[in-house]
């Protein structure tokens, strides 16, 4: 090794300290970047929409005029195939985290869901809008509906319910079971008045995120073939003679918030914009509550638990 | 009784969870049902050499290069910014940031992450385009530029969380063995940390290819649909994804040749985000570092 003064090693040593500084810095800009574009993207939404934010614009029917065009069977559509999607994906999801948490054994079987949970996560979304075109609007003959539609972004989160589930379910500490099965009770007792109790924040969180990205999803939809304009709404789930409720909803034709923004975004008329960014800033916000809730109940149980 | 019921609760569990399984089985099986009649029509050398795209004109040709291109470009425009920008905020978040800086940080990530691709679309065409148009006077409106760029944005938050999930599960004690002798924090990151999480950063890249890959709304709104074989970002062209959203937004007749296309189209998207799934599984294990 050649000899190397002090002051080499001070020079060296001053050199990797500066490279260090300039990293932090290039870290923050980074993290700028990413932070810049999300401020550009709520400013430009927010003064682009404000001409046309207002009580009208969610009362109001597509037109063929943009002033008065608004997202009442949009908002509408996006809810009823929430509620088909929560149905049907929270039941199948929250089953599927129990079963592989709790009762799976360790073999190829097992080994073989978790693989392809994982796997399914990564299909991009506009398969599995494919899949609903094939299976469900014309093989199961649901056609273009809020079922199909429904089903088909339940799908889609499935992944997302199931690991979060998961998760939840392996912090309940086995303490909590033992003592359980030591006063008699059964496997699924155990499961329903025990670990679901305690793992409740973490399931609800997980569901809230994953109906998020649900809400937000364009592609599944547009490839079942939902109308991007609609002037009436889907038959009222509560009718007034008996039983009261009606189901007559699930096979309507529907749009959804994406779509009639992705319909007015393509538009050659420039006034229409104004509209896609009014809608852009609804759906935004809705996005960003059912986060925030999400986040809060997680906070909360986080909080209230203490094993 | 209580065995009887027992076994039947575990036996619908069971079923859920298969669910799964079967969601897989029903994907690839509509995908391969529904295309195995185009193919009967149209040859396989055709499908891969032909260098036009145009299955719903008279001159109807069916050569899925020039979508496959599209897809490519954006996906290669969306990585040049993901890959550096998601990297870099994972070592900054995982290695620099202050405790304070980072809970402030990451709901905003967060955030980024949950905002729905078509207002990224909307974002890129009217915001970003424009802006790029000032830049390169001759930029079309539809680009893939601008599309790439948007797309690499939204990806950045999936990078750079799994990226830093990996690099906090290096051991500790390999760091503190770093530092000892003398190591900076940025040499330790670039020495020690890279190398032993490499293969849980290399997990985060292929998630980032497969977002790419798969990602449909900014393309349709910001790339413009007409199918263009051409590796040039500044020029307008249709990807995999778009020409599905494309002819399903018109009337299709079940059965017709433009609805066989539409699912060989999506056969071919996830057979491209298949084989970026195993060349990562086998970079991942290649450089899998056990502790």
């Amino acid at each position: 090794m050649p000899e190397q003064s002090i002051d080499d090693i001070r020079r060296m040593i001053a050199r990797h300290k500066l490279l260090d500084h300039i990293f932090a810095i290039v870290g923050i800009l980074s993290l700028m970047v990413g932070i810049l574009t999300l401020l550009a993207l709520f400013t430009e939404l927010a003064i682009e929409g404000a001409p046309r934010i207002g009580w009208k614009l969610f009362t109001s029917f597509p037109s063929r005029h943009p002033e008065e065009a608004g997202i009442l069977s949009a908002w509408v559509g996006t809810t009823l195939i929430m509620l088909v999607t929560a149905a049907s994906a929270v039941p199948l999801g929250v089953a599927s985290a129990v079963y592989l948490e709790e009762y799976a054994r360790k073999n190829w079987l097992t080994a073989i869901i978790e693989i392809n949970v994982t796997n399914l996560a990564g299909v991009p979304s506009i398969v599995y809008g494919l899949l609903a075109l094939g299976l469900f609007v014309y093989k199961l003959d649901f056609g273009q509906s809020i079922l199909s539609a429904g089903l088909t972004l339940a799908l889609l989160i499935l992944p997302i319910v199931i690991v979060s589930a998961r998760e939840a379910i392996r912090a309940v500490p086995g303490s909590i079971r033992e003592a359980a099965y030591a006063l008699g009770a059964t496997k699924w007792q155990t499961v329903r008045d025990h670990v679901l109790p305690y793992s409740l924040g973490g399931i609800l969180t997980g569901t809230i995120m994953g109906l998020s990205r649900a809400i937000g999803e364009t592609a599944p939809v547009i490839t079942i073939g939902a109308l991007t304009f609609i002037a009436f709404l889907p038959q009222s789930p509560f009718s007034a003679d008996f039983p009261y409720v009606s189901f007559r909803w699930l096979m309507d034709s529907f749009t959804v918030m994406p779509i009639q923004m992705f319909n007015w975004t393509s538009r050659p008329e420039a006034a229409f914009q104004h509209n896609a960014a009014a809608a852009g800033v609804v759906l935004l916000v809705m996005t960003l509550i059912m986060n925030g809730i999400a986040i809060y109940i997680r906070y909360r149980f986080r909080k209230r638990i203490k094993w | 009784m209580r065995r009887v019921r027992e076994f039947i609760i575990e036996s619908i569990l069971f079923l859920a969870a298969l669910s799964s399984v079967a969601t897989t089985f029903a994907i690839v099986s509509i995908l391969v049902i529904e295309s195995f009649p185009f193919f009967r029509h149209v040859p396989l050398l055709d499908f891969l050499t032909d260098t036009q795209w145009t299955p719903l004109f008279d001159d109807a040709h069916y050569g899925i290069l020039p979508l496959m291109a599209g897809t490519l470009v954006t996906t290669a425009v969306a990585l040049l910014v993901a890959i550096p920008l998601g990297t870099i905020i994972a070592i900054y978040l995982c290695e620099f940031a202050p405790h304070r800086v980072r809970e402030i940080i990451k709901p905003f990530l967060e955030l980024l992450a949950a905002v729905p691709t078509v207002v990224f679309g909307y974002f890129a065409l009217i915001f970003v385009t424009p802006i790029l148009q000032k830049l390169i006077p001759a930029l079309p409106g539809f680009n893939m530029l601008s599309a790439g760029l948007v797309m690499g944005i939204m990806i950045v938050p999936y990078i750079a969380s799994v990226s830093e999930d990996a690099m906090h599960a290096v051991p500790k004690h390999i760091l503190e063995g770093s530092y000892a002798m003398g190591a900076t924090r940025f040499q330790t990151a670039v020495r020690v940390i890279i190398p032993s999480a490499f293969s849980g950063i290399a997990a985060a890249y292929i998630l980032g290819i497969s977002r790419a890959v798969g990602e449909t709304m900014i393309v349709a709104i910001a790339a413009g649909q007409q199918p263009n074989l051409t590796l040039n970002p500044m020029e307008p062209a249709a990807t995999i994804s778009a020409y599905i959203v494309q002819v399903s937004l018109g009337d299709l007749p079940h059965g017709s040749i433009g609805y066989q296309t539409i699912f060989v189209a999506g056969l071919s998207l996830m057979l491209i985000t298949l084989i970026f799934n195993i060349l990562g599984y086998f970079l991942a294990k290649r450089f899998r570092e056990v502790y």
